[in-house]
């Protein structure tokens, strides 16, 4: 019998906010970092599942980051669920504009010009002093309807609202892929024409799913942003949305839990290589993507469709 | 109510110095079934392709129904009720039979599919079942297509374009590549159920078997135009057809 969606996430959101107190504070920042990530990564997923791969989502990650930090300099606003709604205008308009344009292109195209797209916004920050150049501007700690946590239990609270964030999207993204257009996404990915031929625009179907992408990396932008309590230009530096797509590949198209599983082992494995291999931390993360790519090749998540795959397959018929 | 369901007005197509279109014009009844026949680059799946949007013409005129389709595409065609098949099935690799057909379904609610309805529930996975069941192929409907026989992928193909429930529908080369033995049997499945919906039909073809046995007029392309136009006994006699088309009995000098 298939599990309800909403009983699942129950059951994660309970198991996470036990986790969260039961963890030791760097754990618990980490695994708001991953958890805000992972976000970013999704969205870059409901592209894959059309077929396309943005390498520039560290535009939307840092328009989301931004919105936070300009906010609570400019206009004193704090208060983390406005910031966060905030986010999802600027980045979701921003996607809106640029979302019919870019889904006229498909492969290297798009992601050229997605990551060209992060590029403009990196450099204009940069140069831009009164937005703090390449220093970036200091994020406000956030307060939360009112409550103003300080130390620790800041950091628990930004752990909680992400851990609820997170589940929330989580299960709307489980059911939008398990619907009808979720499905009509996959046969944009496998066939273009047969969709056009039955009467649906593949392009417009690419284009939602990069407005989705856009607003998912504007709530993890902001989240982090936050966390960090500080945010420059490098937010939207290619290195930053190669680390989404790395996420991305390594969780593969098929779970929606496996994004945040790669984001989280991201964040782990970055963490220990920074702390024993500090120079060649990136070496580590290479090694552990080539492993995933070759014993994986649709990445961590796959292991559960492989199997329906195989069980369905079994139970028909010979032809 | 127009008689004429689909028509097209002095076609012309070039690609650079070929003329792949020239001067083609044909009125097709409303349930009618047709075959266009021809040699490879006579501009049968040219003609198709003009009429469903994949490509327009240089000039002349596609109507359907009385409404000028011309310079429309294939998504604004197939909504407006002509479906196609093709000659190389264009089937959603990665998904299975029934995933297929749900997708079909799908579009055809809504060319915006619902965002949380769900893909596979019961309503639409009967439904779906009762389509593959129509085709015969229902107990392919977990496999992927890669594990598909031809026949069954001719089917599907098929199948996925009569979701849209069309009034007219052109199928490109129905049974190529599909074992001699199941020609007819396909045949029979297709033409039964597109004559069950009262469907308007094209279908290229290069069994002459085929066409003289399911359509009711024949359209023999050679060189882009259409050189003959009758039923299907007096094309095949015509000897330009048998010349540049079907050829002639080898006979003893």
């Amino acid at each position: 019998m298939e599990k309800s969606p909403v009983l699942v996430a129950a059951v994660t959101l309970t198991g996470l906010i036990v986790l969260g107190f039961a963890l030791p504070d760097w754990a618990q920042f980490l695994m708001t970092i991953a958890l805000a990530k992972g976000l970013v990564s999704l969205g870059i997923v409901a592209g894959m599942r059309c077929g396309v791969v943005s390498f520039g989502q560290g535009l939307y990650f840092c328009l989301g980051a931004y919105t936070a930090g300009l906010m609570s300099r400019w206009t004193g606003v704090t208060d983390v669920f406005l910031l966060t709604f905030l986010s999802v205008i600027v980045a979701g308009g921003v996607g809106v504009i640029f979302g019919p344009l870019l889904s006229r292109y498909r492969g290297i195209f798009f992601a050229m010009l997605s990551l060209s797209l992060s590029m403009i916004l990196f450099g204009a920050l940069a140069k831009t002093t009164s937005l703090g150049g390449t220093d970036g501007v200091n994020v406000a700690a956030p307060t939360f309807a009112g409550y103003a946590p300080e130390g620790g239990a800041l950091a628990t609270a930004l752990y909680l609202f992400i851990v609820t964030v997170t589940v929330i999207i989580g299960t709307v993204m489980r059911i939008v892929f398990d619907s009808q257009s979720g499905l009509v996404s996959l046969a944009v990915r496998s066939n273009e024409l047969r969709v056009e031929y039955l009467g649906s625009s593949a392009n417009g179907i690419v284009a939602v799913s990069y407005v989705i992408a856009a607003i998912l990396g504007g709530v993890g932008g902001v989240v982090t942003a936050l966390a960090i309590g500080h945010v420059d230009p490098e937010y939207a530096f290619w290195t930053t949305s190669g680390e989404f797509v790395f996420v991305a590949i390594l969780a593969g198209y098929l779970s929606i839990p496996a994004v945040f599983v790669a984001s989280i082992v991201l964040e782990v494995v970055r963490s220990f290589s920074n702390l024993y291999f500090p120079n060649t931390w990136q070496l580590v993360l290479g090694v552990f993507l080539l492993v995933v790519i070759l014993v994986r090749p649709d990445g961590i998540g796959s292991i559960k469709l492989w199997r329906r795959r195989e069980s369905a397959g079994a139970a028909e018929p010979s032809a | 109510m127009n008689d004429i369901a689909l028509e097209t007005k002095n076609l012309v197509k070039n690609f650079g110095a070929v003329t792949a279109a020239k001067d083609v014009s044909i009125a097709v009844p409303a349930g009618a079934v047709w075959s266009l026949i021809g040699s490879n680059g006579a501009g049968k799946t040219t003609f198709v392709n003009m009429v469903t949007g994949y490509l327009h013409p240089d000039s002349g005129q596609i109507l359907f129904q009385g409404r000028d389709i011309t310079r429309l595409g294939p998504r604004t065609i197939t909504r407006a009720g002509i479906c196609r098949s093709f000659q190389i099935p264009q089937l959603c690799g990665e998904l299975t039979t029934i995933e297929n057909v749900l997708v079909a379904h799908a579009i055809n609610r809504s060319a915006t599919p619902s965002f949380f309805r769900r893909a596979n529930e019961t309503e639409e996975m009967g439904r779906a079942l009762a389509l593959l069941e129509r085709f015969k192929i229902a107990e392919y409907r977990n496999r992927l297509m890669g594990e598909l026989p031809a026949g069954v992928r001719k089917l599907l193909d098929i199948a996925m374009a009569m979701t849209g429930e069309p009034k007219v529908i052109l199928l490109d080369e129905p049974t190529s590549g599909v074992a001699t033995e199941e020609k007819f049997p396909i045949m029979d499945l297709v033409m039964e159920a597109l004559s069950a919906e009262g469907v308007t039909t094209l279908f290229v073809e290069h069994d002459m078997e085929i066409v003289t046995r399911y359509s009711e007029r024949v359209l023999a392309f050679y060189d882009g135009r259409i050189i003959a136009n009758d039923a299907p006994n007096e094309v095949l006699s015509d000897p330009q057809v048998q010349r540049y088309v079907t050829g002639t009995p080898l006979t003893a000098s």
